[in-house]
């Protein structure tokens, strides 16, 4: 497994340097003016990136005042109950992986930090700290990605996309509990 | 719809902030937030720079949660929705900037790679997946080629690389767009399979457990592919099952007739909705 990981992780590290470098050699066979080329490129990058500017401050802004109202952690103890009266007292475990589920799709550093603080009470190899690995690593910032994707073009009307992100986060956020549950094997 | 969610958490955030500090009693209060402004960044962008969390200095909610009145509890909320509100501002600013200098590298290498046909040939090898899921992409359009390199970013793991190839999608996939102020089915599409993150190995995690003194740091990697894989494709048939619910108004067969009515309708706003 550890030759596995090192492998897999040599291959990450040199996925960019090898794909500029073939981009490149590429280039000059084709005759390319890569200096041009790459100019031209990066100048529309400095554009969309300035572009974005608005729509992040817009979004995070409403993230940042609605975790600071505590709303979510009201949210688990107000479930934590809730569990109590069902019955379901061996389930209220679980239940520590709420604020990572909210904040999840609402805020990337959040949702770190929020990992973090997890594996420091409950150790990152314990269930915990295994199904918020899970969970982190399945979903994503969707909330960020519908803001700036959809800024940096002007879109207005989303249709579909928040119902079917929304969907589709819940699903993982589910998959991440039952397959952490499925799979998990305390430490030796 | 934007108007409507922007108005309803900003609401919700003030209004239950203000409603929690007034009405728990003063001792429980105080405490329960560990780092409540930790700043807002971007997962995509600032991965690699933890300078853009400037840990903020103003966190100094109680203290000494002793003896707290109910106005101080009070004023403690507000001193700290205020710095949310502030520093969320800030971090934005700071994630962009870190995002420029990304955004004009990915984009000046896809820009030589698009010249030398790279990208052409990478879409073109992919066209099969690519008219099942985009199947308004014409062949051989930019577009597709953007959409391939972003996919191929998120699934290699390479975050730095993944937000600005998918910003030049979107640019590609607007092109093609007929309401340039309304989300084509493609961009739908997109979007979801790009939420629901597609990444086959999750370093960054590892990287964490690694941090944090995890015995077993790659033991999630199996159970995130499958985690991963079930939001993908819950997302392809999300897309799919809802796209008839939100038909485009302007349909290419009646675009004839209702085209120049369609076009005066702005974004439906709402202007009185003025939350802070």
């Amino acid at each position: 497994m550890a030759g596995l990981l090192e492998i897999a992780d040599l291959v990450s590290q040199w996925a960019i340097p090898a794909i500029i470098l073939v981009v490149v050699v590429v280039a000059w066979f084709r005759r390319v003016p890569m200096y041009d080329s790459f100019v031209t490129g990066a100048k529309e990058g400095f554009g969309i990136a300035v572009m974005i500017i608005p729509y992040l401050v817009a979004i995070l802004l409403v993230i940042a005042v609605f975790r600071a109202s505590g709303a979510i952690e009201d949210i688990k103890s107000a479930l934590t109950v809730a569990l109590g009266w069902v019955g379901w007292e061996a389930h209220a475990e679980k239940l520590e992986l709420i604020p990572l589920a909210i904040v999840r799709p609402l805020s990337g550093s959040g949702a770190r930090g929020v990992m973090l603080e997890l594996f420091e009470h409950h150790g990152p190899d314990s269930f915990i700290g295994y199904a918020a690995s899970v969970m982190q690593g399945s979903t994503e910032t969707t909330f960020y990605i519908m803001t700036v994707y959809f800024g940096s073009v002007g879109i207005r009307r989303m249709r579909h996309t928040l119902g079917a992100c929304l969907i589709a986060d819940a699903v993982g956020i589910i998959a991440a509990v039952v397959f952490a549950s499925l799979l998990y094997r305390a430490a030796p | 719809m934007l108007n409507k969610i922007w108005f309803g958490l900003l609401a919700i955030g003030l209004v239950y902030g203000f409603g929690r500090a007034a009405l728990a009693p003063p001792p429980t209060t105080a405490p329960p937030e560990p780092q409540p402004t930790a700043t807002q960044a971007a997962p995509t962008a600032t991965q690699a720079q933890p300078a853009t969390t400037q840990a903020a200095p103003a966190d100094d909610t109680p203290v000494a949660p002793a003896e707290q009145s109910r106005s101080g509890a009070l004023s403690a909320m507000g001193r700290r929705l205020t710095n949310a509100a502030i520093d969320s501002a800030q971090s934005s600013v700071e994630i962009c900037i870190a995002l420029i200098g990304m955004m004009a590298l990915w984009l000046g290498i896809m820009k030589i790679a698009e010249d030398a046909g790279l990208v052409t040939l990478l879409a073109r090898l992919l066209r099969p997946v690519l008219r099942w899921l985009f199947p308004d992409i014409p062949r051989d359009h930019p577009a597709g080629g953007a959409v391939v390199m972003n996919l191929a970013a998120n699934l290699l793991g390479l975050d730095n690389a993944a937000t600005p190839l998918g910003l030049k999608a979107m640019k590609e996939l607007q092109a093609l767009n007929r309401d340039k102020k309304t989300a084509s089915d493609s961009m739908v599409m997109f979007l979801a399979i790009n939420t629901s993150s597609i990444s086959l190995v999750a370093f960054t995690i590892v990287a964490y457990r690694k941090a944090a003194g995890s015995s077993d740091p790659a033991s999630v990697i199996f159970a995130t592919i499958l985690a991963t894989t079930c939001s993908t494709i819950a997302a392809i048939l999300a897309v799919r099952l809802l796209r008839r619910f939100y038909p485009l108004r302007r349909r290419p067969d009646v675009a004839p007739t209702t085209g120049s009515s369609v076009e005066t309708t702005p974004a439906p706003d709402e202007p009185h909705e003025e939350g802070a």
